[in-house]
């Protein structure tokens, strides 16, 4: 599968690239934009950006590879992670993670079979003085419990 | 009170707000200064940075070469990855003006051109809204070119968001800086110190977001001003992060060496079901914890702090009741810093791993005192034997908590030694080839 860059995407790369001296720096922008417009960074994206900022495949597969938030394999349309670090712990994250875990049937880093949902059990997300959080895709909720995350995983559609 | 970082204005993340109150008159005044002047008034001030190690920001900025032909550039560190603390987006979300204010007077003390404001990927949110704040300042010409035109001097600086992607190394300066040329998060080692060779090659300076945004208001109010309020040697206001099992966590604004104890109980509304607390870590995950009766006259600031053998961080304050478990606390502690280890140095990448080994050991039920001792072995062959500061972070918690609550942890060990075969080295090891096969 070929992957292509779309013109407006071609020109945010651009304005990312305005803002370093060198091409390489803008690698991690370009990525955030590949896996926008692809969902997750094959080997075909990582040559695209590669040829796009004229920079060492290589160098894109280390970046990928180190960060966390970059996925090498499709996600769910609904990514839910949980936060289980100390603070949302001390206030019922693992409660919280295991009934996510049951309600999806998934695992860590596990997507269902119609690619509806992925799960993974984050570190901490900064939301410590909102404990318990969870995050879907980009959105951050915060003060749950057992009952309101059901209810926020019953709205997703 | 004293509010210099959040000052309770209503929408005073609106830029027309921000300057009815008198937001970039401190940049107009600062500029008709020289830089040398700024630097010496934020030495005078003691400001200290709110990163975590806590040093002097006036210092950090005279370390900057004053001749140079490379482009000098400033870096504000808004990663905020250590467990317990979430200020920084506090700041993004009602301060933002104030951050760029600081960001621009910063520049102009250090002579740097262009700031890149890190701030980590989870924070979409924050992005969006740091971003429409810094198109604003531009639009206004408060960044950028039209600097020169609407302060009347010979000097403008551009301002870049950097979004990051989820390291939370790359909240280490250095490791920032490789974050920002594009690189893996990888920690350098220092000497050179990145006031020499940071950025590019490029002298740099790295604050955080909390320290950057105090500077306008030394600006404005001078630093005989600041130097006065809260603890004279870590003075100003900090932004605690209180998290844990308290009634009302959150983020207080509240001058330094306010007591722990007014800041659990007052501020934050005491502990949940009116508990007793057993521990309490002050700065966030990395930093030794104290024992729940450790907590009287302890006061929130650097020096104090130090005193009592722990350390300010980035004050964020977690609480635990007496019902915690400590272990599962700890395990999720040792767990964090195994996952978040960069895997440069091999004490740290090695050793986050079998701390958090062991202490699953403990907590499967097959663990002995000896293991303690273990766990507080490999913690003192981690710390100070890293690259990078990880290396203590990830050891401390572990040494202390250990060492402060040996009394709990005891608990949850076989007092004696059971070597259930002959073969010690193999049970010893925990080998995963079950003790039948080895002897056929």
């Amino acid at each position: 599968m070929i992957f292509k860059f779309t013109e407006e995407n071609i020109k945010r790369i651009e304005t990312a690239r305005k803002k370093y001296p060198t091409a390489l720096a803008a690698v991690m922008d370009t990525i955030y934009i590949a896996q926008e417009q692809n969902g997750f960074i094959s080997n075909e994206v990582m040559e695209e950006i590669a040829s796009v900022l004229g920079i060492d495949k290589v160098n894109v597969l280390s970046v990928v590879t180190f960060y966390t938030m970059y996925h090498t394999k499709p996600m769910g349309k609904y990514h839910v992670q949980v936060c289980t670090n100390v603070s949302c712990m001390l206030r019922g994250a693992y409660e919280i993670w295991d009934g996510v875990k049951d309600k999806l049937g998934l695992d860590h880093m596990k997507v269902s079979p119609d690619g509806k949902y992925s799960l993974e059990e984050v570190e901490c997300m900064g939301a410590c003085g909102y404990a318990p959080m969870i995050a879907v895709n980009e959105d951050y909720f915060e003060n749950l419990n057992k009952e309101k995350v059901f209810e926020i995983l019953d709205s997703l559609k | 009170m004293e509010r210099i970082v959040l000052p309770q204005i209503e929408n005073f993340n609106q830029i027309e707000v921000y300057l009815a109150n008198g937001g970039f008159e401190s940049a107009k005044k600062t500029f008709a200064k020289t830089p040398d002047q700024i630097v010496d008034e934020v030495k005078k001030s003691g400001l200290r940075g709110r990163g975590g190690a806590a040093f002097s920001a006036g210092l950090k900025w005279s370390f900057m070469p004053k001749t140079t032909d490379k482009p000098k550039y400033l870096c504000i560190n808004g990663d905020e990855s250590e467990p317990g603390s979430f200020k920084d987006r506090q700041i993004f979300e009602d301060n933002p003006f104030q951050l760029i204010e600081g960001a621009i007077i910063t520049c102009y003390a250090i002579g740097a051109k262009v700031a890149y404001l890190y701030i980590r990927g989870e924070y979409n949110k924050w992005i969006k809204l740091m971003q429409k704040a810094v198109d604003e300042a531009y639009a206004r010409g408060f960044v950028g070119e039209k600097m020169k035109e609407t302060f009347g001097i010979d000097f403008s600086c551009d301002l870049f968001i950097h979004k990051g992607a989820g390291a939370y190394i790359c909240g280490e300066e250095s490791s920032l800086m490789n974050s920002i040329e594009g690189l893996r998060g990888y920690p350098r080692v220092k000497p050179p110190f990145p006031a020499q060779r940071g950025l590019w090659g490029c002298p740099t300076t790295i604050n955080n977001v909390e320290t950057i945004t105090n500077v306008p208001a030394i600006m404005k109010n001078g630093w005989e001003w600041f130097s006065k309020i809260g603890a004279p040697k870590h003075p100003g206001t900090i932004l605690f992060g209180v998290s844990g099992h308290v009634n009302k966590p959150g983020v207080y604004e509240l001058p330094s060496g306010v007591l722990l104890t007014d800041l659990i109980f007052n501020v934050a509304g005491g502990v949940r079901g009116n508990k007793r607390i057993k521990c309490v870590i002050p700065g966030g995950s990395s930093m030794p914890p104290l024992r729940g009766d450790q907590l009287e006259g302890v006061r929130m600031d650097a020096e104090s702090l130090k005193e009592v053998g722990s350390a300010i961080g980035t004050g964020g304050v977690m609480v635990m009741d007496e019902d915690t478990n400590l272990l599962k606390v700890l395990i999720r502690i040792a767990h964090f810093y195994h996952h978040e280890s960069c895997g440069q140095c091999t004490p740290c990448r090695e050793g986050t791993g079998w701390m958090e080994k062991t202490l699953r050991r403990i907590d499967e039920g097959n663990g002995t005192s000896a293991d303690l001792d273990l766990l507080i072995s490999v913690a003192n062959n981690i710390e100070g034997n890293t690259i990078c500061a990880l290396g203590d972070a990830a050891a401390w918690p572990v040494k202390f908590m250990i060492a402060r609550f040996r009394d709990e942890f005891e608990k949850y060990v076989n007092k004696n030694i059971s070597i259930p075969v002959p073969n010690k080295v193999h049970s010893m090891r925990g080998t995963a080839i079950p003790l039948t096969e080895i002897q056929k």
